[in-house]
């Protein structure tokens, strides 16, 4: 990296605060701000697929396990101050606990993809089948597939009474992606996220050389459902109602297919790719000629054939020829053990 | 003594279904290490094959048993050659192909068929035993599991066809030196795999009713079993269905439906964490 990190989180500001004054323009802030909540979640699995090698399907768990901790929690509090910290931290703690029981078990791939699957099913299936009155934390009840609405939204900390919504919300949603991306930059210049990139590479070589390689990558595990769990308390704040369908796989394979498009091993890519597609999807949901899911799906099977390395890598490649800037290669070598296992 | 005989059917219809709903994704997965997530759909399209062509006239047996597979299988055929063809060796690219194909053929269902149910009824009636009805149609998706895990087992081991495709896939360099084209293999391979899936969604079918999306309902369910049975193929197959059918009954009898489902998963997750590398690579080692 030869850009310094003052540098780097100068251009983060100034290129972010230009989009979030221009984007309005173009762009009604209600869309926008699921864009913003999209990306961040596309940032978090970005984070530990791109970084970390850890292929997870199930981060829309942690996501709408941050969306009902906030709804729960709101329901019970009245104020949304301390949901909001707990739908960060209870998402942290589960994926912690999981990813110790994976990671020190010494699972991998195909593995691990699984049990993240399966744990994200779990928790459809029963989320689903809480319909009845008996399912109830405190005031909140779990409601089943029918989910749970009417809780209190965004509040100027202390003041239950100030709600957060419309454009200043939109605000709060852009600064807070912005903060994350910046924390995410920290972390990965911090030798911890260059140990993740050493396991990435190569697990068995970090391991001999005396890293514990189970605990850093709980704990960058955690860190990736930590954001989901942000992302997905800021869904709940937007779409006023949180509902099973947060825990879908269908779900799951959207943001797989976000960090794909726009490219693994980037910080930029998941978020690119995630507020793309998701617009794109809006764009397809005004028309009703040829199916949503199909183009979708098209998508992801054309970038895997074609361009496996995503859009940001591949703009930024071409960018650099263009220019004859002597940026650092994007080889494939890189990527070796996050794409095959 | 009713009830008993009750719980004997439903147990071995749920291990029947369990091991019919993953032996295609078992032969593409276990034997060509393609992570095909598009398996749910293949069954799905299997559905869709038998009921349009009973909608036709054709007698429901030989649609379901006939028809469904051959279609699906020719499907599987342009899919191998088109995407997954390119994408051998590399796990995690065919894990995502094969997800996005699923979301073409979901796309597809619903632009053809439409967003509704559809479904056909059962073909053979139900009976009573004692105070009991049993499904008769129980007895016919055992019966075809049984002959389907016979026939897999005689083609895999007493074939020369089945030799061959077993020798290419542990060392595709020596099969091709001694003159097979490991190309047109891997080919026909997923054909058969694909076949399978067609003839399980075909089968269940009648039981079901299908919708585009009904495919990943049973995606999960084929994954965690072929998975948690590990590298041999058919004793990995039956001895995780033994289990995980064993589980969810255990557990939809004595408290309910949904709890079995949970309990399947969570054994699924507890399996796995025991035995990483599947059921069969701690036991029944070096078999079938």
């Amino acid at each position: 990296m030869k850009r310094t990190m003052s540098q780097d989180v100068l251009i983060t500001l100034v290129v972010s605060a230009l989009l979030i004054w221009l984007m309005p323009l173009l762009i009604s802030t209600y869309t926008l701000t699921v864009l913003v909540i999209y990306g961040m979640l596309g940032l978090s699995l970005g984070l530990i697929w791109g970084f970390g090698g850890i292929l997870c399907f199930g981060q829309a768990a942690f996501f709408g396990l941050g969306a009902y901790t906030y709804a729960i929690a709101a329901i019970n509090i009245g104020e949304s101050t301390v949901p909001m910290i707990l739908a960060v931290v209870v998402p942290a703690i589960f994926a912690a606990l999981l990813g110790a029981m994976m990671f020190y078990g010494r699972l991998t791939d195909v593995y691990l993809g699984v049990i993240t699957l399966v744990v994200t099913l779990i928790l459809f299936k029963f989320v689903n089948s809480t319909a009845g009155p008996q399912y109830v934390i405190g005031k909140a009840r779990l409601g089943g597939f029918n989910g749970i609405p009417g809780f209190q939204t965004l509040n100027v900390p202390g003041d239950p009474n100030a709600y957060i919504w419309g454009d200043p919300y939109f605000y709060v949603c852009a600064v807070a992606l912005v903060i994350v991306y910046l924390l995410v930059t920290w972390l990965l210049r911090s030798s911890f996220g260059r140990m993740a990139l050493g396991i990435r590479e190569n697990e068995v070589r970090m391991g001999l050389m005396g890293y514990d390689v189970a605990a850093r990558k709980t704990v960058l595990f955690a860190i990736g459902a930590a954001i989901a769990g942000l992302a997905g308390a800021l869904f709940a704040n937007w779409g006023e109602i949180v509902t099973p369908n947060l825990f879908s796989l269908g779900q799951s394979a959207e943001i797989i297919i976000w960090c794909i498009v726009g490219g693994l091993g980037t910080r930029l890519g998941p978020i690119v790719g995630a507020a793309g597609l998701a617009y794109l999807k809006f764009m397809l949901g005004q028309q009703s000629m040829i199916d949503n899911t199909l183009i979708t799906g098209l998508i992801l099977v054309l970038f895997v054939l074609f361009l496996p390395r995503g859009l940001v890598p591949a703009i930024a490649s071409l960018l650099s020829s263009i220019f004859g800037h002597t940026r650092r290669k994007p080889s494939n070598r890189r990527m070796r053990r996050a794409r095959h296992g | 003594m009713d009830l008993s005989f009750v719980i004997l059917v439903e147990m071995l219809y749920a291990v029947a279904s369990l091991v019919l709903i993953s032996a295609g994704l078992a032969v593409v997965f276990g034997m060509m290490k393609v992570i095909n997530l598009a398996h749910g759909e293949f069954m799905m399209m299997g559905g869709y094959a038998t009921i349009t062509a009973v909608g036709l006239g054709v007698n429901v047996f030989v649609a379901m048993l006939v028809i469904a597979p051959i279609v699906v299988g020719l499907i599987g055929l342009i899919v191998e050659r088109l995407v997954i063809r390119h994408l051998y060796g590399r796990l995690v690219d065919t894990m995502l192909a094969t997800w996005g194909l699923s979301l073409v053929f979901i796309g597809l269902a619903t632009m053809i068929f439409g967003n509704t149910t559809t479904g056909i009824s059962t073909p053979i009636p139900g009976f009573a035993v004692g105070d009991y009805q049993i499904n008769g149609y129980n007895f016919f998706i055992i019966i075809v599991t049984i002959l389907l895990v016979i026939a897999m087992y005689a083609v895999l081991r007493g074939t020369r066809a089945g030799l061959i495709a077993r020798g290419t896939m542990q060392r595709s360099d020596m099969a091709a030196a001694l003159g097979y084209s490991p190309d047109r293999i891997y080919m026909m391979t997923f054909f058969c795999g694909s076949a399978l899936s067609g003839l399980a969604g075909a089968v269940l079918a009648p039981l079901v009713g299908l919708v585009p999306t009904s495919g990943g309902a049973y995606i999960a369910k084929a994954f965690i079993t072929v998975i948690a049975g590990g590298p041999s193929l058919i004793a990995g197959l039956v001895s995780s269905a033994t289990s995980f059918g064993l589980v969810n009954q255990i557990f939809t009898f004595a408290i309910s439906p949904v709890i079995g489902e949970v309990a399947l998963l969570i054994a699924a997750v507890v399996l796995l964490r025991a035995m990483p590398s599947g059921i069969t690579g701690r036991f029944f080692k070096g078999k079938m």
